[in-house]
């Protein structure tokens, strides 16, 4: 049986062992219940500054849950306990000094279902300057503008940028939240399936901007498109029940797996 | 073999009967009809009130001049030789009491609604809700004596100085009648916000209180708006209660804690007194009934013309 279609192979250039890249997320015996049913088992991952890392795995195997663990979006669920360590740049989240308000500005978030706030699509990408005290008129200008540019959707908005951001389109909109995440130059970027709700093209586009975007940022995305991960990600994480079953390179996942159930999903013998 | 199987299932059969019958559909043609006809009675409700209001409020302007009616500074129906018919004392009176109330009711009723949909825990929104539904339901009257025997003493105990028939204390408590209202209308508005709004301003980094009031708030205005007029305009319409607790002193004059006479305690006033029907006192009812009906006419379209302006569309 032959694995998902593999082009890409080991890429010599970006693999230059010359450079060390720093850890942005250690996680450390990290379990999670939400009450009692047990979601996130002994969770051990570390991943690297300007890579991108593909959480994979089967529905309600936890990758919504942990993802969402890496910036305390989690503690909104009520009865949530969390047990063990996660590091981000080597501090503890869950430490109470580190407030989560600060945590959510490092660490961008984008969601499976575009949700642009109700205003024009200008207000929408000023929202998160505005809320962190950026009055300068010519800052927010320069900034929307830049923002809106890194997201690859500056071109199709540029004269309609003061009407509701919901006139644009799905994939639109996509681009749309992750220039509202970029405005504020977070250091990493979750995206939670962010082109489930896309079409084709537009998933191509969102592709291209990850693959732009990690030049500069840690990005950690949960996809169950397995094309879709052996294309724009580095290391691949495959989760099973809660567990971490396999986590690794990219090309040694997709191609030399070394547990059978992670080849079995891929393969898509199940899952 | 496989077609003969779908004929005489019991069910295919039983839908072959029933479009042979005919009948299909029939039943949908009357429906539309049937609705049309409950939506005609309503409509026509209120044109019929519209249009006695509008007759009788003519026989009124008969004998009394539209610029009398408009200008002159008394309201002094009840005078054989000098009555004085100008709408703006009974105008002002309403203008007081609406004020009072809504400064009362709108930053209360506000704050409960956002406390309830944002922050109350589950538990404390599960009590506070039949209990604002209870407090709604309660006879005006009661507000009315609540007024006049709680709230005005308690008052003249902080400032002696006022009367016993004033403007404060039915304001104050035609503000916490229309308080439910807007509570629970705001907060049906503010829990319509989808969550996932909220988590997107969160995830920025944005407080609690800067996602609500910056996208959880303005999502909702609309709804909210509407909440606030609607209960502005009860406010306007309210009656029981300033009829009680107001007194009965038309006077053009801003003291707030004065006796006066809103348009609706005049109109009850008339009807409950003896003016002889076809006199002009009792048409003058109808001329201040539909200075009312104008009144929250206009409020009601202002208000549409602000949710439209503040509507952010999701
Ligand atoms: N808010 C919640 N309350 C209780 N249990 C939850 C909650 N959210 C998720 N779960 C449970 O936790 C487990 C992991 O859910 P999670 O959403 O992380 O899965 P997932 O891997 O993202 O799945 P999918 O691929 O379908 O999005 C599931 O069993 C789910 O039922
Ligand atoms: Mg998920």
């Amino acid at each position: 049986m032959a694995l998902v279609a593999f082009k890409k192979q080991p890429d010599k250039t970006s693999k230059q062992p010359s450079v060390e890249r720093r850890s942005v997320y250690t996680t450390k015996d990290c379990n999670l219940w939400y009450g009692n049913h047990h979601a996130l088992k002994n969770i051990n991952l570390d991943m690297k500054e300007r890579e991108v890392t593909a959480i994979i795995g089967p529905s309600g195997c936890g990758k919504s849950t942990y993802i969402k663990t890496l910036n305390r979006m989690v503690d909104l669920v009520p009865n949530v306990k969390t047990s063990g360590v996660i590091e981000y740049r080597g501090r503890n989240i869950f430490n109470k000094e580190f407030h989560v308000e600060e945590l959510r500005t490092r660490v961008g978030m984008v969601f499976q279902k575009p949700n642009p706030f109700p205003k024009s699509i200008f207000e929408n990408i000023a929202f998160g300057l505005r809320i962190h005290g950026i009055k300068n008129k010519k800052i927010i200008h320069e900034t929307v503008e830049k923002s809106l540019r890194q997201a690859a959707i500056w071109d199709e908005v540029k004269d309609r940028i003061h009407e509701p951001a919901y006139g644009l389109s799905g994939g639109q909109q996509q681009r749309l939240c992750i220039a509202r995440c970029l405005a504020l130059e977070p250091d990493v970027l979750l995206m939670d399936e962010p082109t489930s709700a896309l079409d084709p093209v537009s998933t191509l586009k969102v592709e291209e901007l990850i693959r732009d975007l990690k030049e500069k940022y840690s990005i950690i995305i949960v996809t169950h498109n397995m094309q879709q991960a052996s294309r724009i990600s580095d290391k691949t994480a495959f989760f099973l029940n809660g567990e971490v079953v396999e986590y690794d390179d990219t090309y040694t996942i997709f191609n030399n797996p070394a547990d059978n159930r992670t080849e079995d999903y891929i393969t898509g013998r199940f899952g | 073999m496989k077609t003969n199987d779908k004929q005489n299932s019991p069910l295919k059969s039983l839908l072959e009967k029933k479009y042979k019958s005919g009948f299909l559909g029939r039943g949908e043609k009357v429906i539309p009809i049937l609705l049309f006809l409950m939506a005609a009675v309503s409509v026509m409700t209120t044109a019929g009130i519209v249009i006695t209001l509008i007759v009788e409020t003519f026989t009124f302007f008969k004998e009394i001049s539209l610029t009398e009616f408009l200008t002159a500074k008394e309201w002094y129906p009840f005078s054989e030789s000098a009555a004085s018919y100008g709408i703006l004392p009974l105008f002002v009176g309403t203008l007081k009491i609406t004020l009072i109330a809504s400064l009362t009711a709108v930053p209360i009723g506000l704050a409960v609604a956002i406390y309830l949909s944002e922050y109350a825990p589950e538990t404390v929104r599960k009590l506070m809700k039949p209990v604002l539904e209870v407090l709604a339901g309660v006879p005006t009257i009661v507000y009315g004596f609540f007024a006049l025997t709680f709230v005005t003493p308690m008052l003249r105990t902080m400032f002696p100085s006022l009367e016993m028939f004033n403007a404060i204390s039915p304001g104050i408590v035609v503000g916490m009648m229309i308080i439910p209202m807007i509570v629970s209308l705001s907060e049906d508005a503010l829990s319509s916000v989808p969550d996932s709004m909220r988590h997107g301003a969160l995830a920025l980094g944005a407080t609690k209180w800067e996602m609500t009031w910056r996208v959880a708030f303005p999502a909702a205005l609309s709804g909210i708006t509407a909440s606030i007029v609607l209960a502005i305009s009860r406010a306007i319409g309210e009656t029981m209660i300033v009829s009680i607790a107001g007194g009965s002193t038309p006077t053009a004059s801003l003291d707030l804690t004065a006796s006066l006479q809103t348009m609706t305690s005049y109109i009850v006033q008339v009807s409950t007194g003896d003016a002889g029907f076809g006199t002009t006192i009792y048409y003058s009812i109808y001329a201040v009934g539909f200075t009312l009906f104008l009144f929250t006419l206009a409020m009601n379209m202002l208000a549409q013309r602000i949710s439209r302006r503040f509507r952010e569309e999701y």
